[in-house]
């Protein structure tokens, strides 16, 4: 695997994330949507959660970024225990949900403008955020002025803007269409690793997978739980899914997912063959 | 990104092919409501030579439209218009202040709070549906002025659409907002003032609104009583002096202002909302 931490230098590494014993259960609810979930992540690391619906992935990253608290065990964010939501740990949703009555740049400076952070200092990190997810000059817009992967890009600035740890992605680009998504996936993951910062992505999506994680965490439903860990030993220039070696990943990670479902292995072919009835189509859109 | 060049060209057309169809609209809107207000002056014109024409009647003839905009037009020139709607606008004011101080804060617990809620949904609908002015001789007793008796009222008509239309625009919040305010870090009175403020504020307008129609009506049946100023006790005043000339032109500057609080509410609301057209 590549080691994250040797991609960046000259910035404070992403945060270790350690979880411990984690069970949960939704109130009132029989069944544990979790059970005795342990794992750990490396600084600067990029791991997927990966599993079909139900299985508790979206759970898992609400319990790691602070937003759930768990019915059972812990997550220690550099050794801390997470007690609570912050903009250590921020958190982007399948819809960029920004405030509909502000402008690019007042959604890209909230966090900042929360933290009490002086008006010169956050103009001046907004330009720079709106520079790094390409969208120089939109700050006077508002935002439903904006494309679908517009906004999207907007929420990750807003979500750089506060100098995070992690970065918690809950399937970010499902809602955007798959030129979009391909693009903002790259790009998520370059800015990641240029500025330093551990990622995790929720995602049903193997491709996706691929494409951002150094490595996967398959999970199984009823109860949620850890199926099996998968590593995508890709370097940058690999990732493409035109690639062998990213194609080999995707089957790989595949291989496990429906493993993980406990669906029928002529199924597997089938979904299998569907992946790449999707990868030709974005070839044949590019 | 050059897709997105086109896309900025097309919006730009678009944006002025709107607002083209917007200014035609607006001057067809402007046309129709002329015809609207002429027809009205007809009517009242009508209407006002009917009663001049019946000999049992000849005694009301002030009230037809040439007598009545030649009082009104000696009354703004004397400050005497202004002298009696000064007052009221003040009463109007006050109740509708204590309205939104208490109206909003009130509303937005409701909205948050689903056992507040629940709570306070049967005494609520009990009181407001008890008309405004059947509180009048409780709100004597307990206030020691007239004038403070007469705020009351407004304030007692106008606090229920503000109550509710905040409460309504409480519950129509994205609840993700909120994650994502806590996600960045903000504190209770961020979340209070960058995102549930605006968040509600189309909806605390349009409640605003609705409660100064119901004030303004409220206010001229609330200054029969006891004062000696103001466009209610006006109206009563020219009945008593058999000046009806001069109550048809208080009639008109209730309408005139009622009409302008109206359009002050609706550009705030339009200035409020953020919701774009589709």
């Amino acid at each position: 695997m590549t080691v994250a931490s040797d991609r960046h230098r000259g910035r404070k590494p992403g945060a270790h994330i350690a979880v411990t014993g984690v069970s949960h259960r939704f109130r009132r609810n029989a069944t544990y949507a979790l059970t005795d979930v342990d794992f750990e992540i490396q600084p600067c690391e990029a791991v997927a959660l990966v599993g079909r619906s139900g299985c508790g992935k979206s759970t898992l990253l609400h319990i790691m970024s602070g937003l759930t608290a768990p019915t059972k065990g812990e997550i220690r964010l550099d050794g801390a225990l997470v007690k609570g939501p912050s903009p250590e740990c921020v958190v982007m949703f399948q819809q960029p949900h920004l405030f509909p009555w502000m402008t690019v740049a007042q959604s890209v400076g909230l966090g900042l403008k929360f933290a009490g952070r002086p008006k010169k200092e956050i103009e001046a990190r907004v330009h720079e955020l709106l520079a790094l997810v390409e969208l120089d000059g939109y700050e006077k817009r508002n935002v439903q002025e904006l494309s679908g992967g517009q906004q999207q890009r907007v929420a990750l600035a807003r979500s750089l803007a506060v100098h995070p740890e992690v970065l918690f992605l809950d399937e970010p680009f499902s809602a955007l269409d798959l030129v979009t998504r391909r693009a903002l996936q790259q790009d998520v993951r370059r800015i990641a690793s240029e500025i330093g910062i551990t990622l995790v992505i929720v995602t049903h999506d193997i491709p996706e997978a691929v494409t951002m994680a150094d490595r996967a965490i398959v999970m199984a439903p009823n109860p949620g739980r850890i199926f099996d860990i998968v590593p995508i030993d890709l370097d940058d220039a690999d990732r493409s899914e035109r690639s062998a070696a990213a194609q080999a990943a995707q089957e790989r990670l595949q291989k496990s997912f429906e493993g993980a479902s406990g669906r029928s292995v002529e199924l597997a072919a089938a979904r299998l063959a569907g992946v790449e009835t999707l990868r030709l189509a974005a070839a044949g859109q590019r | 990104m050059s897709a997105e060049a086109i896309d900025g060209a097309a919006l730009a057309q678009f944006e002025s092919e709107a607002r083209a169809r917007k200014v035609g609209d607006a001057s067809r809107g402007a046309g129709f409501a002329l015809i609207g207000l002429a027809v009205l002056l007809a009517v009242w014109w009508v209407g006002g030579k009917i009663i001049a024409d019946n000999p049992a009647t000849a005694n009301f003839a002030g009230f037809a439209p040439a007598p009545t905009f030649e009082k009104l037009w000696e009354m703004l020139e004397s400050g005497f218009a202004w002298r009696m709607t000064w007052p009221s606008l003040m009463r109007i004011g006050a109740g509708l202040a204590w309205a939104i101080a208490i109206g909003v804060p009130l509303g937005i617990v409701i909205g948050r709070f689903r056992a507040a809620r629940e709570a306070s949904s049967v005494p609520f609908q009990f009181l407001r549906m008890i008309s405004p002015l059947a509180w009048m001789p409780i709100a004597v007793l307990a206030f020691p002025s007239w004038d403070r008796a007469i705020i009351f009222l407004i304030g007692v008509a106008a606090v229920w659409p503000i109550l509710f239309s905040t409460a309504h625009g409480f519950r129509r919040i994205d609840p993700a907002w909120f994650k994502v305010g806590r996600n960045l870090g903000a504190r209770p009175w961020h979340m209070l003032f960058t995102i549930i403020m605006p968040a509600i504020a189309q909806d605390a307008l349009a409640g605003i609104r609705l409660a100064v129609g119901v004030a303004w009506i409220v206010l001229v049946p609330a200054e029969f009583l006891g004062v000696t100023s103001g466009l209610g006790y006006s109206i009563n005043d020219a009945r008593d002096a058999l000046e009806y000339d001069r109550l048809a032109a208080t009639v008109v500057i209730i309408g005139v202002i009622g009409f302008s609080l109206d359009w002050i509410c609706e550009r705030a609301i339009r200035k409020a909302s953020w919701a774009r057209e589709e």
